[in-house]
């Protein structure tokens, strides 16, 4: 199930929270959840994003300027 | 005219008082900012930014929201360069302790709150040097005088949008023209102005828009801040407090990222709910509506205390060149006194003395006595300002 996900990882909260609503203008699907342990020892959130959306959603951010947020693969 | 909208509230206390002293805190708030705040104490509860689980998401996305209308008001181009603070207060010192260092000059006016002043003091004990600009006996600037006192180390140039004492209205626009031209750092005290007069950060050349909610954004005490340009790096503004920000938590140093960087510690999430109420009142309503009721009450009061004996107001008595802030003394009669009588007599309240602002008073020639201040909001009514006149006029006639 797991394998079906990644993780936009992002500085704060607010971050994220800017990050879904670009995601969620654009009808794709997304969820804040807390950063799993093995891609940060942060005690945040990460913004989880289908593993199928990952090109779609990188070519997004970096048309926003959001270049500095990484997508791991959980 | 009595009021902007029929559905707002009454301005008046339970116990019949009129309230006109909205430029210390306004009073009273739409009654969407209580019931947001209630909301926000009874269903979310949770702190923003700390968690990962669905109540601190809401919490965050609330002050997430908060952030964002912050923007759009004040023409901010990043909503994470919105840092909530206690105050306007709060908004001044981190711009002020934050940026300067020991050899940097800085040019402000001779109008401004001790919320400027006291910072800028205290920093000058550090090496920090300033020039007073001094405004018109009505707290007038003149933008030239400010482009004359420019030197090689002047960094920063930090002015009152509208005075909190009598209401003037100083050019923002052109000394941030000014401060532009000449790449210097330029810092705007919104205190009594946001929400009121249109403020643009790109248009009017703002670097650093120091804001309050309390006042005329109608928001609850404990929120304001700062809003930082983005000619300004973050690693260059060094943070007045340090400390937990829910990021980055696997290290002892302060984040080097914005919002984070300058907002450590829970913030006032349930203060930032009912400012986020405000502000969407204030966009339903809009500050032009606004303004234009509050410039309406300003000139009938102006008008009303011209005519009577004995009364002297200070700053442009002309309602289009100032806030509804309207400052007076009568003769004979010792400020402290015409505060009392008013509450006591008359069931009116306002503020006497300095307002924080002894370079104002000095400017305006009502050092060190002070004066009476009328602060209108949106809420006050025709009817609000016949009653304070005649309760002045009684008061000049005894006094003379």
């Amino acid at each position: 199930m797991s394998a079906e996900f990644a993780a936009i990882l992002v500085d704060s909260t607010s971050h994220a929270l800017r990050i879904e609503k670009l995601l969620i203008s654009q009808g794709l699907t997304c969820k804040l959840i807390p950063v799993p342990r093995h891609l940060s020892s942060d005690c945040g959130v990460c913004v989880r994003i289908l593993k199928s959306d990952m090109e779609t959603i990188q070519t997004l951010m970096i048309e926003h300027h959001i270049n500095d947020q990484p997508i791991e693969v959980i | 005219m009595t009021q902007v909208a029929p559905d707002f509230p009454s301005s008046r206390a339970k116990d019949g008082a009129i309230y006109l002293d909205n430029s210390a805190t306004s009073w009273p708030k739409p009654p969407e900012v209580a019931q947001s705040m209630c909301h926000f104490l009874d269903e979310v509860g949770a702190n923003p930014g700390r968690s990962g689980h669905r109540m601190s998401i809401q919490a965050a996305r609330i002050v997430y929201a908060t952030r964002e209308m912050i923007t759009n008001l004040f023409g901010a181009a990043d909503p994470l360069r919105v840092i909530f603070g206690l105050n306007v207060t709060d908004g001044i010192n981190l711009a002020l302790h934050g940026l300067l260092k020991p050899g940097d000059h800085v040019i402000t006016s001779s109008m401004e709150h001790n919320s400027v002043m006291r910072p800028l003091h205290d920093l000058q004990k550090q090496g920090v040097e300033f020039t007073q600009i001094p405004c018109g006996s009505d707290g007038t600037l003149e933008p030239d005088q400010v482009q004359k006192a420019i030197r090689p180390n002047t960094r920063l140039i930090a002015l009152n949008h509208a005075s909190n004492v009598c209401g003037t209205i100083l050019p923002i626009r052109e000394v941030g023209q000014i401060a532009r031209q000449h790449d210097l750092l330029y810092l705007v005290d919104t205190a009594q102005s946001a929400g009121v007069l249109p403020i643009d950060m790109e248009e009017d050349f703002i670097d650093l828009l120091a804001f309050t909610g309390h006042k005329s954004l109608y928001g609850p005490m404990g929120t304001g801040g700062l809003i930082i340009g983005e000619r300004i790096q973050p690693e260059d503004l060094h943070p007045i407090r340090h400390g937990g920000t829910g990021s980055r938590s696997e290290r002892e140093i302060q984040p080097d990222f914005l919002p984070d960087r300058c907002e450590s510690g829970t913030s006032n999430a349930v203060g930032l709910a009912g400012l986020l109420a405000a502000l969407e009142w204030l966009q339903e309503y809009g500050v032009g509506k606004i303004r234009a009721h509050e410039k309406q009450l300003c000139a009938f009061l102006l008008d009303g205390l011209d005519n009577i004996p004995g009364v002297e107001v200070y700053g442009t008595q002309d309602a289009a060149k100032q806030t509804a802030t309207v400052a007076f003394n009568i003769q004979g009669m010792e400020p402290s006194t015409i505060g009392l009588r008013l509450d006591e007599d008359f069931n009116i309240l306002c503020r006497i003395g300095l307002h924080c602002s002894p370079s104002a008073h000095q400017t305006l020639g009502t050092f060190p006595d002070g004066c009476v201040r009328f602060g209108l909001s949106a809420f006050n009514t025709l009817d609000d300002i016949q009653l304070a006149l005649d309760a002045v006029h009684r008061l000049a006639k005894e006094a003379i």
